[in-house]
Parts: C-alpha cells; structure tokens; sequence
C-alpha cells in the first residue's frame, strides 16, 4: 500500500508534482500513467525517499520510507536500469545490495536465475543490452521479495519478447497479492498490463480509476446501433437515460447504455436492428481525451473517478 | 539468453526476516563488496603501492650513486626521502580512490540504488568511511614500512641507513602510513559535498596543493599565522620529517602530531558537511 496525500514537489517557482493523492492498493497492477515530464519519476522518487516532497507525504505500508524496518523486504525498486556501477558484476551487485539488508547470498543466486542472468552472472554489466540490464535492475527490485513493486518505464527500449516477459511478470506479481506500481507513457503497453489507472499530466492527477472504467469513461467508448427505426430506438434509448448521437455510416452511437441494455430495449420495442455492436475506446484515446481536457482547462476539471 | 521463468510465490517467504534492523554493520558489509568488486581499486592500490615504494627505491639509488665509491653518506637524513613518495605520490592517487568511493555512485546513478536499499543515508556515508579507511590502512602501512626498508636497505650500502629505533623515525614511518588514508577520506567528504569526480579532485588538489601556495603569497607575518592550519604545504613536514640532523621543521608549525590532527580535522570537518549535505538534498 502506498498513500499520497497532498504531494507536492517544486523546483524554484516551478512545479512538478502538484497537489497528488492518491493509494496504490495490493493484488492489481496500477499503472501510472503521463505524458513524458508529467512528474511521475518524481512522484516514484519522493516515494522512495530520494527527493523531499516540497509539501504533502507519501507513506508506504504506512510509514515514510526512510522508516521501514528492512526497506529491501517492504519494497523493490526499479528506477533507472543503468543507475548501477557498469564496471561491477551483475553477482556482485546483486550482492552488495542484498548485503545491506542482511539478505542471504542463496537470495542472489534465485534471483538471478529467475530473471535468467544465469550465463552472465560474473560479467561486468557495462557490457549488457538493455534488455539484460532491465533484467538485472527487476532481479534487484526482487531480492528482498517485497509486497510492494516499482517500476519507472520498464518496457522502455526492450525488444517484444522483453516486453512480454515483464508484462507476465507484474501480472504474476500482482497474481501473488503483491502491490505492483508501474509508470509509462505507453498506453498500448498499460492497456495489457495494468487492472488500475493513476492518471497525472503537467504534475497533477487527471484520474484515478479502473483501467475498464476509464475506457469507459470516454466519450469514444459507445454502442454502435444500425437500426430502420431510427426514432423509435431513440426515444427508447433516451426514456432510458441513453444518449444517442448519429454517427458516421447512417449508425447511432448510444452512450450510458451497455450492449445488452441496448438490444433488450430494441427488442422491447420491437426495433429491427440491423446491427449493434460495442466500440471500445483504447486506453491512449481515452487517455488523449482526457489530457486535452486537463491542458485546456487546466485544473478547473478534476476527472476523478473512484473505483 | 536462459530460458525465463516467471516468479511463482513459494510458500513460505523467499527471504528470511532480518535478525535485526540492518543498519551500519550490514552497510559496511556492503561497501566492502562495493570496494573489492570493481578494478578501479585495485588498480589505484597497486599505482600507490608501486609509486611509494617505487619513489624510495629510486631516490635512495640515485642518491647512492651521486656518492660514488669514495664518499659514504654519514649525517645523512635517510628517513624523510623514502617516504616522500608514500605521501606525496600517494597522496595524489589515494585522493582519486576516495573520491570514487561515492563519487562512482553519482556518475552512475548507482546512489538512488544505494539509497533505496538503505535510506538511513547517513549510515550509508560513514560506512562508506569505514570501509575506506580499513582497506586503505591495510595497504597504506605496510607500504610505507616497505617503501622506509628498500630505501633503508639501499642506504646500507653507504652507512646513512636509519633504523625504526632511531629518534622520531618510527613516528614518522607511521604517520606516512596513516596521513595517507585522511587525505582520502578528505577526498570521500569533498566528493560527498560535490558528488561529481572532476570537481571533488580538483578541489581536493586545489586545497592540499595550491591553498598552501597561494597563502606564502600572504605578508610573511599571515603565512606563519596559518601555515600550521592548512591541509598541506610546508604543514606535512613535520609529519615525514625526524626532526633529527638539520630536519628541524618551522617553528611556526605544530609537531608531528600536531599537523597530523590538523589534516584529520580537515576530513572530519569534509566528511561531516558530506553527511549533511547528503542528508539534506534531494540524492
């Protein structure tokens, strides 16, 4: 669990985070989402305890994070896959952070072998791929088999098959009850991965959500309807407190209404359709709704919607 | 690239529960394995072993060949030159080694990891010291008693030896061996303070090297004020020197000791301004 309340971070009279709360429950992958320069690395950064909030907390597990008990067993980390020493072997820096928190070397080795680093194990990491060095930082955020994960942009740079590994990964993290935090500015990407939405442009919260609900929530998500009995259906839809909007293709876009709501009021009234179909908005055109809003009308529209 | 599995939750934890809140024993561990695992120190520890031992040898050789068969070198100071390279040779590579020793982390980034592994920052710093000081004493003593024996023994052959039972030169063996290790933990502070290698080095070479010179450009009455206190310059000779045989030292100076508390002042005054200044911003 991690709370934020009020968080607030300013660099002289400039502000990168503004104002954020917001939890970041156990058992679902919540992704943070922004575009580049939102403030999300600074948000994971006060959370870690790296940067000091200018106003607010942030808590984890309840406590600020220079109080946790064994920071390593509470939370894991992936901020910047190449913040480690390129002339260090990936063993040796695994093993020297598991050494700060009393970690056993055995835990080294599991962790290894789990992000299959087994064959460069005593290689110095300057001379890893990206991938590789993504492997090592998550082998790393792992070692103390923490409730709670981070991760700053993981998918970034990696190959498909990268991608997919991570993307099993936090599901399987989250599977086990664990708290998964994931930043990115992919929205095709957190579509696959995330079950929970935190939203922040220009610093501030844009929307807190389900990531089914925030799909939802946008305007592009609707019931196509194609239907001979055009006024019919409408007066239905509206009595039951639809909205319906031509759209392209002589079809109506029904709004307010589910699939099934739709054709049990067709079917109620006797309306012939001809076609009747969900269209799905993707998360980015959600997410591109949204941040226009939050870029025209700055704060004064605070989209927040509870799970 | 192996095979990937995907972490299954065993049932039990993975990772046993601490048998104590980890703090500055586990931290020193940790630095250790830092210290001992990336070449750079070693190569810097073999550069100071090779420049203080390397110095003595050459001197005391080219100095017994200035003497030729007919003289010998009887009332000869045979002490301080076989140190001179342990101390001011080392002192320049030791400098680097101690700056690296946090400076690495910021080059690298590898500090955010540092510090989200251990928040208690700190900890982080003064194992940081720790660490430093024990490998450096490790090496740094045994270097200059070896690099004091090869000039010694090269001495030997024209008499001007001197033995550790000698006035003052066991003190002065001693304290090459342990100044050493202070101008690399002023080094640590500094880069602490400036956490960039460049900028630490260069301030560190600017304040043992060039403060000293700039102050003899001082009314000669202000130089003698705080000569004594400065990190370096006329301030080491006391330190290296016997006092014995026309080695006497400034008046204006303190004693050995004295100088030697002046520049671990210096780093505890660097190292604590570090450990606050590391406390204080954002990493």
């Amino acid at each position: 669990m991690i709370e934020a309340r009020g968080l607030t971070k300013r660099y002289g009279d400039k502000v990168a985070v503004d104002d954020l709360s917001f939890s970041i429950k156990p058992g679902r992958v919540t992704g943070f989402l922004g575009p580049n320069g939102a403030g999300k690395t600074t948000t994971m950064r006060m959370i870690l305890g790296l940067d000091r909030p200018s106003a607010g907390t942030v808590t984890v597990n309840g406590k600020p994070f220079a109080g946790l008990y064994s920071p390593m067993r509470e939370v894991g980390a992936l901020l910047d896959a190449k913040a480690m020493h390129g002339g260090r072997s990936a063993y040796s820096h695994l093993h020297c952070l598991a050494r700060t928190n009393g970690i056993p070397r055995r835990r080294v080795d599991e962790v290894i072998g789990l992000v299959g680093l087994e064959e460069v194990r005593k290689k110095r990491a300057k001379g890893f791929s990206l991938g590789m060095g993504q492997r090592l930082g998550i082998a790393a955020a792992l070692l103390g088999d923490p409730e709670i994960l981070m991760f700053d942009e993981p998918v970034n740079g990696l190959d498909p098959e990268g991608i997919r590994w991570i993307r099993t990964l936090m599901r399987s993290l989250a599977a086990e009850g664990r708290t998964v935090f994931v930043s990115s500015h992919l929205m095709s990407e957190m579509e696959h991965t995330a079950d929970h939405l935190v939203v922040i442009g220009r610093g501030k919260l844009i929307a807190e959500a389900a990531v089914t609900d925030f799909i939802a929530g946008s305007t592009l998500s609707c019931v196509q309807v194609r239907t001979p009995q055009r006024d019919e259906l409408e007066l239905a839809v509206i009595a039951a407190g639809g909205t319906v909007q031509p759209g392209g293709d002589g079809e109506l876009e029904i709004r307010g209404l589910d699939v099934a709501q739709v054709g049990e009021i067709a079917h109620h009234h006797g309306v012939l359709l001809h076609l009747l179909a969900p269209a799905r908005a993707s998360l980015e055109e959600a997410f591109m709704e949204l941040t226009a809003d939050s870029v025209e009308f700055h704060a004064t529209t605070h989209a927040t919607t509870e799970a | 690239m192996a095979a990937l599995t995907t972490p299954q939750r065993p049932a039990a934890r993975a990772v046993p529960a601490p048998a104590r809140r980890p703090g500055l024993v586990d931290v020193t561990g940790s630095e250790f394995i830092k210290i001992r695992s990336v070449r750079s120190t070693y190569f810097t520890l073999i550069a100071f072993i090779l420049a203080g031992i390397g110095f003595s040898v050459l001197f005391a050789a080219g100095q017994v060949s200035h003497w030729g068969n007919s003289q010998s070198g009887i009332g000869f100071n045979a002490t301080t030159p076989t140190l001179i390279g342990v101390v001011m040779l080392g002192e320049l590579i030791i400098v680097v080694l101690g700056a690296l020793t946090i400076t690495s982390e910021y080059g690298t980034g590898m500090i955010s990891t540092s510090l989200t592994v251990m928040p208690r920052r700190v900890v982080l710093l003064a194992a940081k010291a720790i660490v430093f000081t024990a490998v450096m004493l490790a090496v740094s003593l045994p270097t200059s008693f070896a690099a004091y024996f090869a000039g010694q023994a090269i001495f030997a052959t024209k008499h001007a030896s001197t033995t550790l039972s000698d006035p003052n030169v066991l003190r002065a063996v001693l304290l090459a061996g342990l100044v050493v290790p202070l101008f690399g933990l002023l080094a640590l502070g500094l880069g602490a303070i400036i956490r960039h290698t460049a900028g630490a080095i260069t301030s560190l070479l600017g304040l043992i090297f060039l403060l000293p010179l700039l102050a003899q450009a001082l009314p000669n009455s202000w130089y003698q004020a705080i000569a004594r206190w400065l990190p370096g310059g006329e301030a080491l000779h006391p330190i290296i020197t016997t006092g014995q045989s026309g080695q006497a030292y400034s008046s204006y100076l303190f004693g050995a000791w004295g100088e030697f508390a002046v520049i671990a002042g210096w780093a505890a005054a660097a190292l604590i301004l570090g450990g606050w200044l590391l406390y204080r911003r954002d990493a």
